[in-house]
Parts: C-alpha cells; structure tokens; sequence
C-alpha cells in the first residue's frame, strides 16, 4: 500500500525544509567568507580545544562514576529506595537546564553548600565556579544519571545461569568485575560515551551561564555571540560548518567502535551473585549510591528552597511572567504535537518498509535520519536559517515558529526511541490479522493502534513538550521582548543577577515543565493497568 | 466451491527460492507437514494473501485471487499465536469477523453469541484474552472464523502450544465444524500425529517445495522419498494413531 508511506514521507519532508533550510542558508552565505584565515585565527582555535577538552572531560566524569553507581544498583537489587533513586534519575533529563545549573550553583557557588563545609574543615572559600571546574560539575549533573541509566541494562542482560556458574566457581568481586561485567560493559560503553560527549560537545546553556566569559567559549557560545552581540553573520556561518564537520567527523568515527550489542532482558536474580554478601561491597556501594542520590538531589532541593524564600509575590505579581508562561505553553504543546506526529508517521512508515516489503535497511536508515539533529546542533540550524531568511523576512518577528519548528525536529530522536519499539511490536503482533479481517485505515486506528500505543504516545508527547518548555538555546537566537519565553526571562534575570527573582522564576518554570509532563502523559496516555 | 490451486507459485524469500504446485480438492482435509523453514507457514500465506507470489497464479473456487487483498479471499487463516487482540474481550474479537470496525447489528450479535455457543464458549463474551487458556483462546479465533462463513481454513500450527489431549480436542472440534460447514482445510503441523488423525491426504513440503502429495498413512506408512524418511526418523504409526 503506497499509502503508509506518505506519512513519513512527509516527516522527512519537515526535516528536509528546515534541517536543508538550514544548510542552504549557511553554504549560501560561507561563500563569502575567508575560511583559510578564519581556521588559523587564535580565537578560533581556542574556541575548537576548548569545546573538545571540555566535552573529553565531562564524559569521563558523567560516565566513569556512572559505571559504579550502575554496578551499585545492579548489585543492591534490595536498597531501601532503589526505584526511588532511579525515578531521581531520570528527572535531569527533563529538567529545565538553567533549574539544574541555578541548583548547582546554590550548591557549589561562593556561599554555596560546599564551600561552607570546606569552611567548616578550615578550607579558605573560593570562588571556582565559573570556569572549567562548573562547566563540568554541570555537565556529570545532567549526563550522570543518564549514563547509569543507559548502562544499568548491561547487568539485566546477564542470564541467571552466569551467576549461578560464578559462584559455583567462587569468583570474587574483582573476578566477576573483569570476566563477565567488564567484557559487557565494554561492548556498551563507546555508544553511551558517545552519546554524552555529543550533548557536552554541543552544550549551550551550561557554558553560557558558568563559562565565566570568552576564555572558556565553546562553539555554540561563539555561534550565539557572534549572531546576538557582534552582528557578525560570516563568523557565526564559520563556526556553524566547523560545527558540523566537527560532529560529522566524531559521529563516523564512532561508527567503527560502536557495536549495537542486543541487550536482551534476562530474569533478573541479583541474589544469586557471588559477591552481594560481602561487608566491604555492601559499604562501598552504599557509600556510591548515597553520594549519587546527594549529587542529583542537593541542587534540585537548592533550587527549591531558594525559590520558596525568595519575592514570590512580586515575582507572581509581574505581568511578564504569565505572559511568558503563556508564550513558553505555547511553543511546547505546538512542539510537542509536532514531534509526535512527526515521529509518529515516520515510524508507521519504517514498520510498514521493515514487515512488509522486507527493507529492513531503508527502514533503518528512516530512523537514523530522525536523529539527524544529535549532528546538527539546534544552533546550527537556528544560525542557517537566521541566514537564509534575515535577507527576505523580519526573523525575529517569526522567531516562535522557528523555535517550534527546531524544537520539534529536537523531540524527535525522543519519540523514535520511545514509541518504536511498541509500534513495531504491535506490527509484528497484528498486522496479518489486520489484514484478513480487512481492518485498515481509521477502524485500524482506533481500534488497534490507539488501545495499544496510547501509553508511549502519551510519554513521547509529554517528553518533547517537557523538554521544549524548559529550552534556552534557539529562543537565545531569535527571542525579542515580545517573544520571550519562560527559560529566556529566567535567563535574563541571571545575567541581570536579580538572583532572589530568578530563585522564584526556576521553581515556576520547574513546576510548569513536570506539570506538563504529568497534566500530558496521563491526559493522553490514560491510567489504569495495560 | 472451493478447490485450491496454486500453480507454479514463486517466492523469494531471502536466499530461497520457493516454487509451489499443489491441488486441494473441494471439502478435504489436507495436511501439510515439513522441516522448519521448509516453506509451511510461507505457503499457507501465500493462499490467504499475506505474502505476493513473484509469478504464478493461485485460484481458489475457479476464480483467480492472485492479486487480491486478503480480506476479500474467501479464506480465514489461524494462527501460532496472536490470533486476538489482547485489549479487546471475546465478544468483540469475535464481532471483528463480521465488520472490521465492530458496527454490529443485533442480528449480527446474535451470530456472534452462536459461534461462540458452537465452539463452547458461550458465557465467556466480556472476557479477555489474559483471563482464557491457551485452548479457549484458539476457539475464540475458531469462532470469528465461523462468522466470516469463508469456505477455505488454513490452520498454521495453531495447536502447537497445546498438550496432546487438549489438541486432540481441537482437531475434533475442526473436523466437525469442517463436516458442518464443508470447509476446505489446509492443516499445518509438526506433529505426523496430526495429520494422520485429521487429514485425509498429506503434502510434504521440503525446501521451499511441495515434494510429496498423498494419502495420509500411505505416505507416513511408505516414507519412498530420501527427505521425508530423514524427516520422518524413527517415527512409527501406532495403533492408538489410526484413523477412525
């Protein structure tokens, strides 16, 4: 049926407009510029080491401490909170990034928590925040829990049978380490680096805020500046395809190493392990999973109780900042609907090329392309399409739709992962019989894939929806006074350091993003067992 | 009327190069037996639509269904498993047979509860698939395939999961809505039990080819070819195996 391809087709399509947009305005302008000189300038130079040096580190600190909190939790199957920690775990991800960054200040700032025990021990106060040192507290913040929560399938993978045969063998925790958790791990871990070192690499908001000025400036900071404060197109279009060529040239180069290993889920039986019963284990993985639940949840807690102390009458008060509410609700339900959709009918596509005429490839590759945008950063295109239309149209005055627009494209690797693999398996399940009872089209929708997909649809809209509200980084490109969205104002705030107002302003935009989330995942998804 | 001919059938899947001749006389049981990934289960969708023959025609009744959508053959087809819609209770898995979007009148509520009744269901509408066996979830699918009324059922392996007593049972229940209704049946199974129990004839497929078609207990009795005796093994026909 030439039908079921039209809906990815037309995702493509969206992806082609405004990711081909995007390169059309940057290849258009490059031709003006002076490439040569621009790469043997000091400045950009700099700006390159920078970017790679900070995002090299942040890996090995998000993910190195991820494999033994992961292991911790793999091994303690039975500590007191354990699903609570993993929910913790799972909030960074959504969280407003400027929420988490005002958190870890509070935290680890001049009057911070940290610096105050420092003090307590006799440690001279000081300011190390804003440069390298926050970069990187930032980033484990965000990309810790996310590794452990990509690495944390690598034990479920593990059959019964292995432990039962390891402590039949009396392995050690240092053998079991190395002959069966390790040999796994290793298969894992370039993929999950990868993935965090990409989200450094491109990181806006944290270097923004904690870079401390143009000596720690990575590219997408230079982007911005070059567009927003020195007006400087040609640079931004520079950095922009340094940017890309960047990320094209990582992205092949993981390829190589990156195996796609089938984690298939095993029965978990963490009791059987050989080395659970051990003192030294039990007080070295409750030492690892106290610090990593202190970790995550002494900034969010910061954050929190700052706000609640702060002018929240006046802040409420402001007319700006519903008006911001409103604008910020806006563009993340648009966003949303618009990742959904658009993932949506890219996957009804890809299922039917993989069950149906037998291209599991083509299908593959429909799914590789919706992730496109880990490559192209948000402010790539943002600064290619600022190109192509500043010419012709008032950017800034169309500036929400772009954000939509980004933003959705943003969502999709989200939805793809998320509302994949139920799709497909509704396919593999149902599509013969769909087929001999004829039913198709709308009867198929509401009677088989809406009953069956409405629980990941739900998540995946409330995941893309969440994660555009809480978004500064294209907005920073095009937001004007009428446009300002919520993480704009906060923004605003911070660097005006009415810090007390920006206390109030996180926990609302805090509340309004989980609120979101929730109000959608179970509006949408519905509740009840399934 | 409906004699099932395929003729020189040809499909590729993957590296395999399929070719299927075979005539299935109006109202017989036919069972199919074979290697796994001999072609069974690729053969029976092929007749009922799923897969599309690369050249050659299959006609069932006479008329030509080569190019047809499966739910206009005039075919039902059960399958290993997923044959209901987990989410939907009995009555409407079984409503689904007589309009694929479940507008039902009352008459056709009536014909539902029937079914139901003919494969001994009846009382257990608001169920759903979680809450029957794995027995009363085939007579479920036994049911709609009663009130889609069409006169050719292909059967691939849908009783594999069950235990001996219970597939007894439901080859039973075949053979008398066969006689009832006078269905063509296609009978996939792995079990040479089977096909000497149900089925008049026996084809035995090997490598993507209908090697071997004829009466049940001369072929499993003779085993003449080199392949169906290495498929066969040890396998004797015992007593309690006999037709009635």
């Amino acid at each position: 049926m030439i039908r079921r391809l039209v809906p990815g087709t037309l995702t493509l399509l969206l992806l082609g407009l405004v990711i081909g947009g995007a390169f059309a305005g940057l290849v258009r302008a490059a031709g003006t510029v002076d490439y040569g000189g621009f790469l043997q300038s000091p400045y950009a130079r700099r700006v390159v080491t920078f970017t790679i040096w900070q995002a090299l580190l942040s890996t090995l600190l998000s993910v190195g401490p991820a494999v033994l909190v992961a292991r911790a939790l793999a091994r303690r199957a039975a500590f007191p909170g354990r699903a609570l920690l993993l929910r913790l775990f799972g909030l960074p991800l959504v969280l407003p990034t400027l929420v988490g960054i005002l958190g870890v200040v509070a935290i680890y700032g001049q009057a911070g928590l940290f610096n105050r025990l420092l003090a307590g021990l006799g440690v001279e106060p000081h300011q190390f925040l804003y440069s390298l040192p926050g970069i990187l507290i930032a980033h484990a913040f965000f990309n810790l829990p996310l590794a452990t929560r990509l690495l944390l399938p690598v034990w479920g993978a593990i059959p019964g049978e292995t432990w039962r045969l390891a402590t039949q063998l009396g392995m050690r925790s240092r053998h079991v380490f190395r002959l069966i958790e390790w040999p796994l791990l290793r298969q894992v871990l370039p993929g999950v680096g990868g993935i965090v070192f990409m989200l450094c690499f491109t990181s806006f908001a944290v270097v923004l805020t904690l870079g401390g000025g143009p000596a720690n400036s990575t590219i997408e900071v230079a982007l911005y500046q070059a567009v927003r404060f020195e007006f400087d197109l040609g640079k931004a279009v520079q950095f922009a395809l340094l940017q890309v060529a960047i990320c094209g040239i990582l992205v092949a180069a993981g390829q190589r190493f990156v195996s796609d290993v089938p984690l298939t889920p095993a029965m978990q039986r963490p009791q059987d392990r050989p080395d659970v019963a051990g003192w030294g284990g039990r007080i070295v993985d409750t030492a690892v999973l106290l610090a990593a639940a202190a970790f995550v949840l002494l900034p969010l807690a910061a954050v929190l109780r700052h706000g609640l102390a702060g002018p929240i009458h006046a802040v409420i008060a402001d007319r700006a900042l519903w008006l911001a509410v409103a604008r910020s609700l806006a563009v993340a339900v648009a966003a949303g609907l618009l990742a959904t959709a658009a993932g949506w009918g890219l996957l009804l596509t890809s299922r039917e090329l993989r069950l149906r005429r037998y291209r599991p490839r083509a299908a593959a590759t429909m799914e590789t392309v919706a992730s496109l945008v880990l490559v192209v950063s948000p402010l790539v295109i943002g600064t290619g399409l600022f190109a192509l239309l500043s010419p012709v149209a008032d950017v800034f005055a169309i500036g929400l739709v772009l954000v939509v627009a980004i933003n959705a494209i943003m969502g999709l690797p989200y939805v793809v992962r998320t509302l994949g693999p139920p799709l497909m398996r509704v396919g593999e399940q149902h599509d013969r019989l769909c087929a001999s009872l004829g039913i198709a089209g709308w009867n198929r929708l509401r009677l088989v894939e809406w009953p069956l997909l409405r629980r990941p649809i739900g998540t995946a809209f409330a995941l893309t929806a969440a994660l555009a509200v809480g978004d500064l980084g294209v907005i920073a490109l095009f937001g004007t006074q009428g446009t300002t969205t919520l993480p704009l104002l906060l923004y605003q705030r911070m660097a005006a350091y009415q810090l007390d107002a920006a206390a109030v302003t996180a926990v609302v935009l805090a509340v309004l993003c989980f609120g979101l989330f929730a109000v959608i995942e179970r509006g949408v998804g519905g509740h009840g067992p399934r | 009327m409906a004699r099932v001919e395929l003729d020189a059938v040809a499909f590729r899947y993957e590296d395999m190069q399929m070719r299927f001749d075979l005539q299935v006389e109006d109202g017989e049981c036919l069972a199919v037996i074979g290697p796994s990934g001999a072609g069974k289960s690729t053969l029976l969708a092929l007749i009922a639509g799923f897969e599309h023959a690369g050249s050659g025609s299959i006609r069932i009744g006479g008329q030509d269904v080569t190019s047809l959508h499966p739910s206009v053959r005039p075919v039902t087809m059960l399958f290993q498993d997923h044959n209901l819609f987990a989410h939907l209770d009995v009555a409407a898995n079984v409503g689904l047979g007589v309009h694929p979007g479940l507008k039902l009148t009352t008459a056709d509520r009536a014909r539902v509860a029937s079914a139901l009744e003919q494969v001994g269901l009846s009382g257990l509408t608001e169920r759903l698939p979680s809450q029957l066996s794995g027995g009363e979830r085939q007579r479920v699918a036994l049911a709609r395939s009663l009130v889609r009324d069409r006169p050719v059922l292909l059967l691939d392996e849908p009783f594999g999961a069950l235990g001996p007593a219970l597939r007894r049972e439901m080859l039973d229940l075949v053979r008398a809505l066969q006689a009832a209704r006078k269905l063509t049946v296609l009978l996939v199974s792995h079990q040479p039990e089977d096909a000497l129990y149900a089925a008049t004839r026996t084809a035995f497929v090997h490598a993507g080819h209908v090697l071997q078609v004829g009466a049940t207990r001369d072929l499993l009795d003779g085993a003449a070819g080199t392949e169906l005796r290495a498929y066969l093994g040890e396998f004797q026909i015992r007593e309690s195996g006999r037709l009635d």
